[in-house]
């Protein structure tokens, strides 16, 4: 692990999707590593079905809670517009992680602008690097559609440099009892993910 | 207050607004109460699951306060939170607390809300401070509102002065690593009678006022050594003068300069602003919203640099603004992003099967001029549905409703109505209504009574029947309650009962008085709605004829097929309303 350099994760989504728990996994996980961290997002009106994004900084010293423009090492996405929507926030060197999972706004089906049906390829342009993830998929094999996040999360820790004991333990302390092994078997699948694309 | 000063502290990652609550657990705070607003709300739901501390939400932030003073001059350690505009309710206790003073420690919490993440203004509220005259801290992250608050009620008490606790969306909202120690043993409840310190007549209140200055007379030299302010000295050229989570900008794109940090903003320390702007070449103020800072350095005689490239007082900061300020290269994000085509934009939307849906897309029906208010249902002003016309501040409707009535005379009967949600309509209607009775108006009030404050998170309300932790409560009846303030027609009807509601709607209209009609369905997002849901609506693709109408309730659940123009039932989504039933001419969807 690099101590020197801050690590930015952005983890972006559409409200509901969880993504308040997926940055909270992270950064107790960079907390657990004995590093730096801070985490910011906003509450409030965005939850209704509205974008939401979750900043994620962990490092030696961590000075301001939001990642400014152009320095996001992973973006992670759960929906492909809202990847594209935040793609501008990458470093040269980011990656992406998405879900190739479309959710339609309001805007879409009232017929003002069309949904971007080629997100993904759009995503690899420049050569960045991508991972897509088949989230509802794994998910619905781990034996819920919600836990899209944690198969996410797990396709994620291949990404980034904490041991996978440690994640287990972040991961565990964040959900309740009786899902603890039903997010196991999703964040396994997410990092299976992560295996077969490389 | 480093580490090494607060010694066997266990380290935690907390959200400021987690800290907050911690705080005042440790502080030995006895009473806690306030109104949910964005960013503040998570301080009590927090603080109810410690409990040695009573917890309550009030109506409105003014009860809220008085509640507290109330506490605290029974001898007792008393948190108040809220949202900045909450304030504005809570001005009046607000001004005249700093005279009378408190006995038991007071910390008021403003959380305000740059950039307006989520609402209808970004208000300052670091002018209060100065206004009401009460000391004020600003916290940059966590760990300060943990250092800052660890002496406040001290502070609180010693000087007999409420404390103004100003945070901001994302001190409130951002997590980062801070501690929790130990509660300290509350002192034992006690009042003594005061008439000149608590009877505010003007006579008692002269008196006080002297006092009063002379409290802050010894905050103003007592804040030039406080630790909440420090001089990090580096650079002898650049120097910035900032206060909250602008330091953490200010350092991470200046990381050269020298910095005054200042945690205690009112009074300001004259003296240390001096000695900082003389140990720079070129001095800078760096402030999110109103230059309260800047105008008051300055009238201090102190020159300060202009920014090479300064912005308007508006919207939260962030590195990259304050990297523009200065001219300092940001790192250029990957090109890409110049080439994207317009995405779709995804505003917040009204859940799937939420009562306010139905609500507005008979009002929309109905082509009728709607008040508005403050809540979940705000989204009734957006499009499709777009049929709410105005939203100022909470309990707005009304009486915007009842003047816009007066001035368009006769003709605005049977054709205005304004719409207020159960908290809201407890929070800050019934005085407006009191006053479209008293006045002889006939305004058609519509009470959106989803059982909760759905906004900020489903909290408790005095019409929810139960209390912030979760204890059993007397639920108001609103139909009673508007009766006894002289509304004859008052009616509940669910929303869902599409006929019946616009048939009571149309009916309070004719009402020759003031009439309230009662949407009453409780929000889908309650647990013992979720429970309930029914199954996807069935879709006949045959009998549809792509007319559009579904798409127009605004839906989340409802999407187009872009290449056949007709709806694809989103079943993850779908609660099984029924709404988009009503609202298709063909019968192409049924339950
Ligand atoms: S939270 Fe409840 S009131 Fe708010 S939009 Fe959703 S269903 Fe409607
Ligand atoms: S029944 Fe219709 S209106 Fe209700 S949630 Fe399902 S799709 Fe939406």
């Amino acid at each position: 692990m690099n101590r020197n350099k801050t690590t930015n994760v952005l983890i972006v989504g559409v409200g509901g999707q969880g993504i308040l728990l997926a940055s909270e996994v992270v950064s107790q996980a960079a907390l657990l590593a004995g590093l730096d961290v801070k985490k910011s997002e906003i509450h409030g009106m965005s939850q209704r079905g509205g974008t939401v994004n979750s900043h994620v900084r962990y490092g030696e010293k961590v000075l301001s809670p939001i990642i400014p423009q152009g320095q996001v090492d992973v973006l992670v996405a759960l929906e492909k517009l809202e990847a594209l929507r935040w793609s501008g926030y990458l470093a040269p060197d980011g990656a992406i992680v998405v879900n190739d999972f479309r959710l339609d706004p309001v805007s879409v089906a009232t017929g003002k602008i069309p949904y971007t049906e080629n997100a993904i390829d759009l995503l690899y342009s420049n050569g960045r690097r991508v991972l897509v993830v088949d989230g509802v998929a794994r998910a619905l094999q781990a034996g819920d559609l919600r836990s899209m996040n944690v198969v996410l999360l797990g396709a994620l820790s291949r990404l980034l440099e904490f041991p996978a004991e440690l994640w287990e333990k972040a991961l565990e302390a964040q959900v309740k009892e009786k899902f603890i092994e039903l997010n196991r078997r999703a964040f396994a699948l997410g990092r299976d993910a992560a295996d077969s694309l490389r | 207050m480093r580490d090494e000063l607060l010694p066997l502290r266990e380290k935690a990652l907390l959200s400021g607004n987690e800290a907050v609550a911690q705080a005042a657990w440790e502080a030995g705070v006895l009473f806690a109460t306030g109104y949910p607003g964005t960013p503040s709300t998570e301080i009590l739901e927090t603080l109810v699951g410690y409990p040695e501390v009573r917890c309550e939400w009030a109506p409105n932030e003014k009860v809220a306060l008085e509640v507290a003073a109330g506490a605290s001059l029974g001898g007792v350690r008393t948190l108040v939170t809220m949202k900045h505009v909450g304030l504005n309710v809570a001005a009046d206790p607000f001004m005249t607390l700093a005279y009378t003073g408190v006995k038991g420690g007071m910390v008021i919490i403003t959380a305000d809300d740059p950039s307006m993440h989520s609402s209808q203004n970004e208000q300052d509220n670091r002018n209060y401070a100065r206004f009401g005259k009460a000391p004020m801290f600003e916290p940059a992250d966590s760990r300060e509102v943990t250092e800052f608050l660890a002496g406040a009620w001290d502070l609180s008490e010693r000087l007999e002065l409420p404390v103004l606790f100003r945070m901001t969306t994302r001190v409130c909202h951002s997590k980062s690593i801070s501690s929790r120690g130990p509660r300290r043993e509350p002192a034992a409840p006690s009042y003594t009678k005061d008439f000149v310190k608590n009877v505010m007549i003007p006579a008692n209140a002269r008196t006080m006022r002297v006092k009063l200055e002379e409290k802050l007379n010894l905050l103003r030299a007592e804040v030039e050594t406080h630790p909440a302010n420090r001089i990090e000295g580096r650079s002898a050229e650049l120097g910035v003068i900032c206060a909250g989570n602008v330091y953490n900008y200010v350092r991470e794109t200046l990381p050269e300069a020298s910095v005054l940090k200042l945690g205690f903003t009112f009074p300001l320390p004259a003296a240390l602003i001096r000695k900082f702007a003389a140990s720079v070449e070129r001095c800078y103020v760096v402030e999110e919203l109103d230059p309260y800072l800047e105008t008051e350095v300055r009238a201090l005689g102190v020159a300060l640099a202009t920014v090479p490239a300064p912005r308007p007082p508006i919207g939260e900061l962030s590195p990259e603004t304050v990297a523009a300020m200065f001219g300092v290269a940001a790192p250029q994000p990957q090109a890409a992003a110049a080439a994207l085509p317009e995405l779709a934009p995804r505003p917040p939307v009204l859940c799937p099967g939420c009562s306010h849906r139905a609500v507005f897309m008979t009002l929309k029906k109905m082509r009728l001029t709607v008040t508005g208010d403050i809540g979940c249902y705000t989204l009734g002003a957006l499009p499709p549905l777009a049929s709410m016309d105005t939203c100022l501040c909470m309990g707005a409707s009304i009486g915007m409703g009842y003047g816009l009535e007066r001035a368009l005379g006769p003709e605005a009967k049977e054709r205005v109505v304004a719409v207020i949600g159960d908290s809201t309509f407890l929070h800050s209607g019934i005085t407006p209504l009191l006053n479209v009775v008293y006045n002889g108006g006939h305004t058609v009030t519509i009470i959106l009574d989803n059982r909760t404050t759905a906004m900020t998170g489903h909290n408790e309300n005095p019409g929810s029947g139960r209390t912030l932790d979760g204890g059993p409560a007397p639920a108001v009846d609103y139909r009673a309650l508007v009766r006894a303030l002289g509304v004859e027609f008052a009616v509940t009807v669910d929303p869902y009962d599409v006929d019946k509601f616009k048939q009571a709607v149309e009916m309070a209209l004719l009402h020759s008085g003031p009439a309230v009609v009662i949407a009453q369905r409780p929000c889908v997002l309650l647990p013992e709605v979720r429970g309930k849901h029914r199954p996807t609506v069935n879709y006949d693709s045959d009998t549809c004829t792509a007319c559009g109408a579904c798409f127009r309730i605004g839906c989340p659940a409802i999407e187009k097929d872009a290449a056949t123009g007709k709806p694809r039932i989103n079943s993850a989504f779908c609660t099984g309303c029924g709404l988009c039933t009503t609202a298709c001419p063909c019968g192409a969807l049924s339950l």
